[in-house]
């Protein structure tokens, strides 16, 4: 089992095959990497920033200061510059590779931040949440062994 | 009760659905030449010309929609464990609407992901 997780992120084959899956296989986890930092850090950029405006008012006058207050926010700006790089990233990605190759892997991110919550900010995390971190660290890496690509280019019709 | 569930069934289909659409565009654009500025611009301008894509918008929207719903009604540690069912659903749309080969290595994988992020955000 581990053998086969090792071939399958180092293939030995160095033949021409072998070198087009492998640089697949680097294109398409670099991609996933940029999807995953850029995701979680559009979100807490966006989360500073909303809690720099404060809770917003349920009133006509309200939303509306809140409105301008978001739109002239930078670091709400920064946020929405992330996420629209995971939303490029993300495209890209799957332009080549299977939905259900990227769709696990970029659950990567939760485990991440569990970590940085621990390193950074020195948060305690409890059992249950160590043994979730786990699960998705193995369950990625048996996703990350498996072919990124197993369908054909669509054929457009039109041209 | 009923009004949790039929929005976070909402939640799931909108978002798996709207990712498939967004893929199968995608698949229909096909890949960037290269990954340099010019050649992902060529290839956003084809994505966007794609029908594909603009379904998948308005279905990520709502699916968006309906989680901001769901949170103002439930704690966050009981939302995205329930939405973390949309791994599995999303990988059964990748079967048997993109077609794409789900090796038993994979599901594995997939389950426990979705048992992991269920989880980690129960906290």
């Amino acid at each position: 089992m581990l053998r086969s997780v090792g071939e399958g992120l180092f293939p030995q084959t160095l033949n021409i095959q072998g070198d087009r899956a492998l640089r697949l296989r680097i294109k398409t986890l670099f991609m996933i990497l940029a999807m995953v930092v850029c995701a979680n850090v559009g979100d807490l950029m966006l989360k500073r920033g909303m809690t720099q405006i404060g809770a917003v008012p349920v009133s006509l006058s309200g939303m509306e200061r809140a409105f301008l207050l978001t739109i002239t926010n930078p670091t709400i700006w920064l946020g929405i510059l992330f996420l629209t790089g995971f939303m490029l990233s993300y495209m890209t990605v799957l332009s080549w590779a299977d939905y259900s190759y990227v769709m696990p892997a970029g659950a990567f991110g939760y485990a991440l931040l569990t970590l940085l919550a621990v390193v950074f900010l020195h948060e305690t995390v409890s059992a249950r949440r160590w043994v979730g971190v786990a699960l998705i660290c193995v369950g990625v890496l048996l996703v990350g062994q498996t072919k990124p690509r197993t369908t054909e280019a669509i054929r457009e019709v039109a041209t | 009760m009923i009004p949790v569930a039929f929005l976070l069934a909402t939640l799931i289909c909108a978002s798996t659905g709207g990712e498939i659409a967004i893929t199968y565009g995608m698949k229909s654009t096909g890949e960037p030449a290269r990954l340099r500025p010019k050649e992902l611009l060529i290839f956003l301008a084809r994505a966007v010309r794609n029908g594909w894509f603009w379904l998948g918008v308005p279905l990520l929207a709502l699916s968006f929609y309906s989680l901001l719903v769901l949170l103002s009604w439930q704690p966050i540690s009981f939302v995205i464990p329930a939405s973390a069912l949309s791994y599995v659903v999303g990988t059964l749309g990748a079967k048997y609407i993109l077609r794409e080969q789900v090796s038993a290595a994979r599901w594995i994988g997939v389950i426990m992901v979705c048992a992991g992020v269920a989880l980690v955000a129960a906290g």
